[in-house]
């Protein structure tokens, strides 16, 4: 169960990436972050910013053209 | 991995269109724990004014740009027009803000940031905005004009920053 849910339907690149950033600088670190975004390219770009930012990206699923990517703080 | 943590823009373009790509990768390089700083000179300092709703994006001498409605029935809307319309008709008056008006529409409409949120999103992720000194006195500008949290200085500034940058991108 996320400890935050961040929706960032109907925005496009790179908002979703920007509202992540926010929303998890806001955030103790282990806490979960659930991200909604219907921005395709979001797919890769969430792994890519975890990939950079040492987030852990714990889950993605794509339900009714909307995505869920579940995050973990560093 | 210090070197992959600092990243450099020089922002060249002042059309409303190319008002995007320096504020888009800036933030988002911030986001990905950057420390970005962009370096506006020539027209770029177009960016960097209080009022950035004069800026226009023109089809004038741009075949790349595509042309589509962003709204009405779908079929009209899927019709590129730009290879329809003769050159000549974007030097007539005001096309230049039908233009406008009609990207910023479909960007509107696709979910795009507007261009005064992604600026201040850069200013509260602590890009540095650095207005090169020399063009804002070439083109006769007062640091009135612009924004709050530019600094003003030069091309030796602007490698300063890119001492240990290796994203060094020109737009």
């Amino acid at each position: 169960m996320a400890d935050e849910t961040l929706d960032a339907s109907g925005l496009n690149c790179p908002l979703p990436i920007l509202k992540t950033k926010k929303a998890l600088s806001k955030m103790d670190t282990g806490k979960i972050l659930d991200v909604i975004s219907t921005d395709a390219g979001s797919v890769k770009d969430i792994d890519a910013f975890c990939n950079q930012t040492g987030n852990k990206l714990i889950s993605t699923v794509e339900k009714d053209n909307k995505y869920v990517f579940t995050i973990e703080k560093a | 991995m210090s070197d992959n943590k600092k990243m450099t823009i020089i922002a060249t373009k002042g059309t409303f269109d190319w008002a995007f790509p320096p504020f888009i990768l800036a933030s988002t390089g911030v986001a990905m724990d950057k420390k970005v700083t962009i370096f506006f000179t020539f027209y770029g300092l177009n960016l960097l004014l209080k009022d950035t709703s004069k800026l226009r994006v023109s089809p004038m001498g741009n075949p790349a740009m595509p042309m589509k409605l962003p709204f009405g029935p779908e079929w009209l809307q899927k019709i590129d027009f730009s290879p329809k319309i003769p050159n000549i008709f974007w030097s007539l008056p005001f096309t230049e803000h039908l233009a406008t008006y009609l990207m910023k529409k479909t960007m509107k409409k696709n979910g795009v940031a507007k261009l005064d949120e992604l600026r201040a999103i850069c200013l509260e992720f602590d890009v540095k905005f650095i207005a090169c000194e020399m063009t804002v006195d070439l083109f006769g500008y007062s640091k009135d004009d612009f924004i709050d949290g530019v600094e003003f200085a030069g091309a030796a500034s602007y490698f300063d920053e890119c001492d240990g940058s290796n994203h060094n991108l020109y737009m």
